[in-house]
């Protein structure tokens, strides 16, 4: 009780001093909220770009395409093969007939806003009527949706967003193909939001892909009805494909970049904040070094040297949890919600995503600024605590 | 000259702080470089990618094919110095995170085109011999640990084979080429992918075509898609510089990140360094009144206390750039997804015009206030 009562009134001393120090302060908590800012915004993209990819696709509903395929991109499935998947079961229906879609996936190029002077791979899927019952997450938020049978298409929410001329009544000139947007389309904030929509048939003209698609989208009577549908066309002779759940086949797709990023992060987060602990135990050795008497004098008093290391690494702390606090604020001010878009490997198209300074992240990041602060504070604690009281008092 | 002993006591008259200061610049020096890397690797080689070199794909998008039969009207043109073609394989070794970019291309006239790059005589001769012949990069080689004569499965995800489950490659000539081009490529026959695949057949990627003037690049181009205007397959020309920066623009701009970052660094550790030169200044202003009093003019004072902050920025600065290009020398750490990994010297240079204005910067404030300095205010404070 008595050691606590000691060491309490050491470290209100100590704070109610930092202002006649804050230069030297000031060094370790810029020093630590650089960090913090640097650390939880390139985290930020990463988990955006994660959540835009997770929060796609449904447990029930399959991703069917050809066998070796690793996206829609690069898969093919010919008309014939459509009509045996949607005879397989465990597929829902609608009175007799299969909520499926078969759909392409392609690219059309348009220029990003940001960078209006070279084209960017957008994806444009070809789906067919069903689709949107498909999708129920799907909803026009501007416009109409368009007629199955024209030259029309929808864009999603992000496109529109990204790319230049993706309004209602704007008109895409692609090659020889024309394009009339006639809506805009939202999806719980999922990857499809990056891309434009059109009718499948139309598509196939357009692209010279004859009777072929890419990839069917079918509907499960229930999430457990997977296995059936799997097995009923993986041992199928007439097939040869690969099923998986689409929101595992997007979870799939953020991989690559995801860790990129993350490698990214963490290595540059790594590296910083052994700088910044080097800017700390400067400032604290300083802080240590300038109250080297007054220190001596309440060891002198009968201080307890524990309550005098506890102290100067209690303040280190402070500075800490004050860098951290302004780091994860301005990460969370600057970035949070900052809409971009990046190619996906992948799947070689554009995804749109915002970056999100997540609850977690900030924990983390003010985590980090303490850890900072502790080792920072330890070596010049130490020192402290092993001043010798004779020559510390005779100093200056 | 004379000066140095007293420069070099001065910056070690407190070890510790010295020491700290030291590792704080020398840690912003290597983030600066592993930084810039990264930044540079981004670019995709956009620095050296040739300007006398066009890129013809579809106008609609790159994925869609053009037909074989433009070569030879391409290479018809007056100017033309070699029309090559591409196409993008995408097949996957073992697994889709073994990630490196495998392209079937026209041999002979690939080798024509891409001048740069350097393969031993005998390779060249043994890959156009072998139908399944590949020539790959060296850093792909050292990657996968790939030696003359192996044999490489690939899974064709855009072309499943005719035959069999996968293709089959052999490894026949390992190309180098100068830093900063991508040595993690594998260039195999069109003639293989072409029997072998069971659709688009008679279609090409795209097409590079060297030209004789490099100056002519956007007039060419302007011939080029013409030529085949209101056809089923319109192109559109860039030149390949043109065509590599417009693909790193597709990522984003990590450029402006990467510099971003790098500015918070320094400016951070820039403050370290130059409140501990304000600090070790303040320190010693009854010495530095003392040196005056001997007859040191104020300017003398002000190169030496400059010098010393110079010192500690180039020596910590120089050392972090060193470790830096010995980190990178060891190659991508992320396994093939930044595929150029090199410390352009053009940073090296910036990072040491960094390092100088760091050093100024840094001691500048405390310098004058030293070169100002009043014998006899200063004797009396202490």
């Amino acid at each position: 009780m008595f050691w606590l009562r000691q060491t309490v009134a050491i470290m209100v001393l100590n704070l109610r001093t930092i202002p006649s120090r804050l230069s030297s302060s000031a060094v370790a908590i810029v020093g630590i909220a650089g960090v913090v800012v640097v650390f939880v915004s390139v985290l930020s993209i990463a988990a955006g770009f994660r959540a835009a990819m997770q929060g796609s696709g449904s447990r029930d509903r399959a991703l069917v395409m050809r066998s070796g395929a690793d996206s829609e991109m690069t898969s093919g499935v010919t008309g014939a093969e459509v009509d045996i998947i949607n005879q397989a079961p465990g597929v829902k229906r609608d009175g007799r007939t299969a909520v499926t879609s078969a759909e392409l996936y392609v690219i059309v190029d348009l220029p990003k806003k940001s960078t209006p002077d070279s084209a960017a791979n957008v994806p444009m899927r070809g789906i067919e009527p069903t689709a949107m019952a498909l999708r129920p997450e799907v909803s026009i938020i501007d416009g109409r949706m368009f007629r199955f049978g024209t030259n029309e298409v929808i864009a999603g929410r992000g496109a529109s967003g990204q790319f230049v001329n993706l309004n209602v009544g704007d008109t895409i000139v692609s090659g020889q193909n024309r394009w009339d947007v006639v809506g805009i389309f939202e999806a719980d904030g999922a990857v499809a939001e990056t891309e434009v929509w059109c009718d499948a048939r139309t598509l196939q003209g357009a692209y010279r892909r004859g009777n072929t698609y890419q990839s069917v989208l079918a509907g499960l009577e229930t999430p457990e009805s997977f296995d059936t549908f799997r097995d009923w066309l993986v041992s199928n002779p007439q097939l040869n494909v690969s099923i998986r759940r689409e929101n595992e086949y997007y979870a799939g797709q953020s991989q690559n970049m995801t860790r990129l990023i993350t490698t990214i992060g963490v290595g540059i987060g790594a590296l910083m904040g052994i700088g910044a602990v080097f800017g700390a135990i400067l400032t604290m050795y300083t802080a240590v070094a300038t109250r080297a008497r007054e220190i001596a004098t309440l060891r002198a008093l009968g201080f307890e040297t524990s309550s005098v290391l506890v102290s100067v690494l209690f303040e280190s702390m402070v500075l800490g949890a004050i860098g951290g606090i302004i780091g994860a604020a301005a990460a969370y001010v600057g970035f949070n919600g900052y809409q971009t878009s990046t190619i996906n490997f992948q799947t070689f198209s554009q995804v749109a995503f915002a970056f999100r300074v997540t609850p977690q992240l900030l924990v983390l990041g003010l985590g980090y600024a303490l850890t900072m602060g502790f080792i920072g504070g330890l070596l010049p604690a130490l020192r402290a605590a092993r001043l010798p009281i004779p020559s510390a008092l005779r100093e200056l | 000259m004379k000066f140095l002993p007293l420069i070099w006591n001065n910056v070690w008259r407190r070890k510790f702080r010295t020491t700290f200061t030291l590792l704080s610049i020398f840690v912003a020096f290597l983030l600066f470089g592993i930084l810039m890397t990264i930044r540079h690797s981004f670019s995709f080689g956009v620095e050296i990618a040739g300007l006398d070199r066009l890129v013809v794909i579809n106008k609609v998008s790159l994925i869609m094919p053009l037909p074989y039969s433009y070569e030879a009207r391409l290479q018809a043109v007056p100017g033309v110095q070699m029309v090559t073609h591409q196409s993008w394989f995408g097949g996957i070794y073992q697994d889709p995170s073994n990630f490196f970019a495998n392209i079937a291309v026209e041999p002979e006239t690939f080798l024509k085109v891409y001048s740069e790059f350097v393969i031993p005589e005998d390779e060249v001769k043994a890959w156009l011999d072998d139908r399944q012949g590949v020539v790959i990069g060296k850093d792909l080689a050292t990657r996968f640990g790939w030696k003359l004569g192996d044999r490489v499965p690939l899974q064709g995800t855009i072309f499943p084979p005719k035959s069999g489950d996968v293709w089959e490659f052999n490894v026949r000539a390992i190309y180098d080429a100068p830093d900063g081009v991508d040595k993690t490529q594998f260039f195999f026959h069109y003639d293989y992918l072409e029997e072998n695949r069971n659709q688009g057949a008679g279609t090409v990627g795209w097409y590079v075509i060297k030209i004789d003037d490099g100056s002519r690049a956007v007039e060419m181009g302007h011939t080029f898609d013409s030529m085949f205007e209101n056809s089923s397959a319109e192109t559109k020309t860039t030149t390949e510089k043109g065509f590599v920066d417009g693909f790193a623009k597709q990522v984003g701009d990590i450029g402006a990140i990467m510099i971003a970052v790098s500015s918070v660094v320094l400016f951070m550790f820039g403050l370290v360094a130059a409140s501990t030169m304000a600090q070790s200044v303040r320190e010693r202003t009854s010495e530095l009144a003392v040196l005056k009093t001997l007859g040191f003019s104020g300017p003398v004072i002000l190169v030496l206390v400059l010098a010393e902050s110079l010192f500690i920025a180039g020596l910590a600065g120089g050392l972090g750039l060193f470790i830096a290009w010995l980190i990178v020398q060891s190659g991508d750490p992320t396994g093939g997804m930044l595929a150029i990994f090199i410390l352009p010297a053009r940073d090296v240079w910036i990072g040491v015009g960094l390092m100088t204005a760091m050093g100024v910067l840094a001691g500048a404030a405390p310098a004058i206030g030293a070169m100002r300095l009043k014998i006899t205010d200063a004797l009396r404070r202490s």
